[in-house]
């Protein structure tokens, strides 16, 4: 189709040409522009209004396999910057009218839309993906989704991240004028939890002055929402995007407190995600190192800047890498902790996969887990050639003692299965 | 990493029918945190932790606490924690299951306490919270209060305050408002 060729005709002067930025192993030319169309899979985590644009981005820069995921119904207040949906999309699932929409207008692409919460999916399901772009706008949203992608990495016995388990992550953000957009390689650029203390803590008014003195609109809402509504609606969660429920808020004499979601700043920054996205996919330029804030509230200002790794990440970083018999007991590996030269662990609590195998405290716990000490590690580890745990007890540095939170890299020896690759995953 | 990608799909594809092992669990960095808080827990004898979910689910857990001085002394008050996956970044979200007649807790279980709101600090943990709340029975506050008619009463009368209290714990009106027992 002509109309095919002319679509792709700004792409191609990035990915049939050489050029001076790019890749170490980019080969510019057709096959490049081919692969990409039928190799790369990249999910869109949210289709709200960051999400919209980041689909239609991704499909207009050549990308044919897309998926998305949502767990929200369009609202009336969704339309005027959530682009894709109509007054009478109202109520449908936003991943299924946007998948729909984006087909409609740009031929040739395939979205499979999840009408879901993320944490439905399971883990599996997101290792399918070459990159996961987010559009979201909570921290436990991307702070999970971090978590899945690191759980993929893993570590070479040199504490080396293995470059084929590595799931790069494209993360876009977007509160009124202001925004950001990152790029998350796991392993070799700072993951979510590395940097977390980016994200200011949420103002809390104290509930006594809510109550008693609200001051400002702000107190007002806060009040309404957490006492007010409760004493009336006791039990009925208060959804604002319920009509009735705003209403009721409304009569109280307060409004809902929503700092404006900007078009304009939604495009700009999924246009910088969506760049990001193709340069890691096709290597046609260097990728941004790492972190983008855009701000469009006073003139236009743009800045980057280069964020480093925890490399005592819990979620991303390799953890202590450590060889063991499978016929030892927890008592014995506690032991073995406190021996160990790089760790001198002692009091220490062991957990597994969300399973708690011994705790020192509070005694209710140390109780139930008491009889796992003379338990074989291997078998309470679910006879898995290779996992993490996270201990954590007192440590000794420098003649003081330190309370510590440790990632292990646990590998059996002869048990089958296992190569000199050992999984980072399971923070 | 666009040989790698492919590289990946064709494998995929291939491997399309393998069975794919139980569903993991991969615990959250505020899990994490949350197990290093509860395994150094070091609580004053007044005050017990349970865990009605068993030992796997730390997120969901009850404190009861005895005072054993004050106003509340020989009392019993129930309080369920909620603790979200970013935990330290967000404060626990804590509701005192047992109905009190108290100027900083109101009759819905919302507690004013501020390291639980305005004053919460990721370096701030369970056990901080837990002392906080234990001192919230020995030293009722009526300048911060959740329940007004409690806290005017303390303020302008606290003999007619610890009768109340007494009153309410062990089971009893105070006002229009009835309180089961709790002692
Ligand atoms: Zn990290």
């Amino acid at each position: 189709m002509a109309d095919t060729s002319s679509r792709s005709r700004d792409l191609d002067k990035l990915l049939l040409r050489p050029g001076n930025l790019v890749g170490p192993r980019f080969e510019p030319g057709p096959e490049l522009r081919d692969d990409l169309q039928a190799f790369a899979k990249v999910l869109v985590v949210g289709a709200g209004g960051l999400g919209c644009e980041l689909l239609k981005d991704l499909a207009l820069s050549g990308f044919k396999n897309l998926e998305v995921i949502d767990m929200d119904r369009i609202e009336v207040t969704n339309l005027n910057r959530q682009f894709l949906f109509r007054l009478e999309d109202v109520g449908k699932p936003k991943a299924e009218v946007a998948a729909k929409r984006v087909m409609e207008r740009i031929s040739g692409v395939q979205i499979v839309p999840h009408f879901c919460r993320i944490e439905d999916k399971e883990i599996e399901f997101y290792n399918d993906f070459s990159i996961i772009a987010l559009g979201l706008d909570s921290i436990e949203a991307r702070s999970y989704i971090n978590t899945v992608a690191c759980s993929f990495l893993e570590y070479d016995s040199d504490d080396n991240p293995r470059e084929e388990t590595i799931k790069p992550m494209v993360d876009g953000g977007t509160e009124g004028f202001k925004g950001h957009a990152r790029v998350i390689l796991p392993g070799i650029t700072p993951c979510f939890e590395c940097t977390i203390w980016l994200f200011p803590p949420q103002v809390k008014f104290p509930l006594c002055t809510l109550a008693e003195t609200p001051r400002t609109s702000a107190h007002c809402i806060e009040y309404a929402h957490l006492i007010k509504w409760n004493e009336v609606h006791g039990g009925v969660a208060f959804d604002p995007d319920n009509p009735e429920h705003m209403k009721w808020v409304y009569d109280e004499g307060v409004v809902k407190n929503i700092i404006p979601a900007i078009a304009s700043t939604n495009a700009i920054i999924s246009a910088a995600c969506v760049l990001e996205t193709l340069k890691i996919a096709s290597e046609c330029s260097k990728t941004l190192s790492n972190y983008l804030t855009y701000n469009g509230s006073e003139g236009l200002h743009t800045e980057v800047a280069e964020f480093e790794r925890d490399k005592e990440c819990l979620v991303c970083g390799p953890g202590i890498r450590i060889e063991l018999d499978t016929s030892i007991t927890l008592q014995k590996f506690m032991d073995l902790l406190e021996e160990h030269p790089k760790l001198r662990l002692s009091k220490a609590s062991i957990t597994h996969q969300g399973k708690n195998l011994y705790m020192q405290a509070p005694p209710v716990l140390e109780e139930m887990t008491r009889s796992n000490l003379s338990l074989s590690l291997f078998n309470l580890m679910g006879k898995l050639p290779k996992d993490v745990v996270h201990v954590n007890g007192t440590t000794i540095k420098n003649d003081q003692k330190f309370s510590c939170l440790r990632k292990l890299r646990v590998v059996f020896k002869g048990v089958d299965g296992v190569t000199d690759m050992d999984t980072a995953g399971g923070a | 990493m666009i040989k790698l990608f492919k590289v990946k799909e064709k494998q995929r594809e291939l491997a399309e029918n393998a069975s794919g092992g139980p569903p993991i669990k991969k615990q959250s960095a505020g899990e994490l945190r949350l197990h290093k808080d509860i395994s150094e827990l070091n609580l004053p004898k007044s005050c017990a932790i349970q865990f009605p979910n068993g030992k796997d689910d730390l997120m969901n857990f009850e404190v009861s606490i005895r005072p054993d001085d004050g106003y509340y002394l020989g009392g019993t008050f129930l309080f369920s924690f909620q603790v979200s996956p970013i935990y330290p970044h967000e404060a626990p979200k804590v509701k005192c299951k047992t109905k009190v007649y108290h100027p900083n807790i109101d009759l819905e279980g919302n507690v004013c306490l501020n390291i639980l709101r305005e004053d919460w600090k990721p370096v701030l943990n369970i056990n901080t919270v837990i002392y906080g709340l234990y001192h919230l029975f020995t030293e009722p506050n009526y300048e911060d209060p959740l329940n007004h008619e409690a806290a005017a009463v303390l303020r302008d009368n606290p003999k007619m305050f610890e009768s109340n209290v007494r009153r309410a714990m062990a089971g009893g009106y105070v006002g229009q408002t009835f309180f089961p027992r709790c002692i």
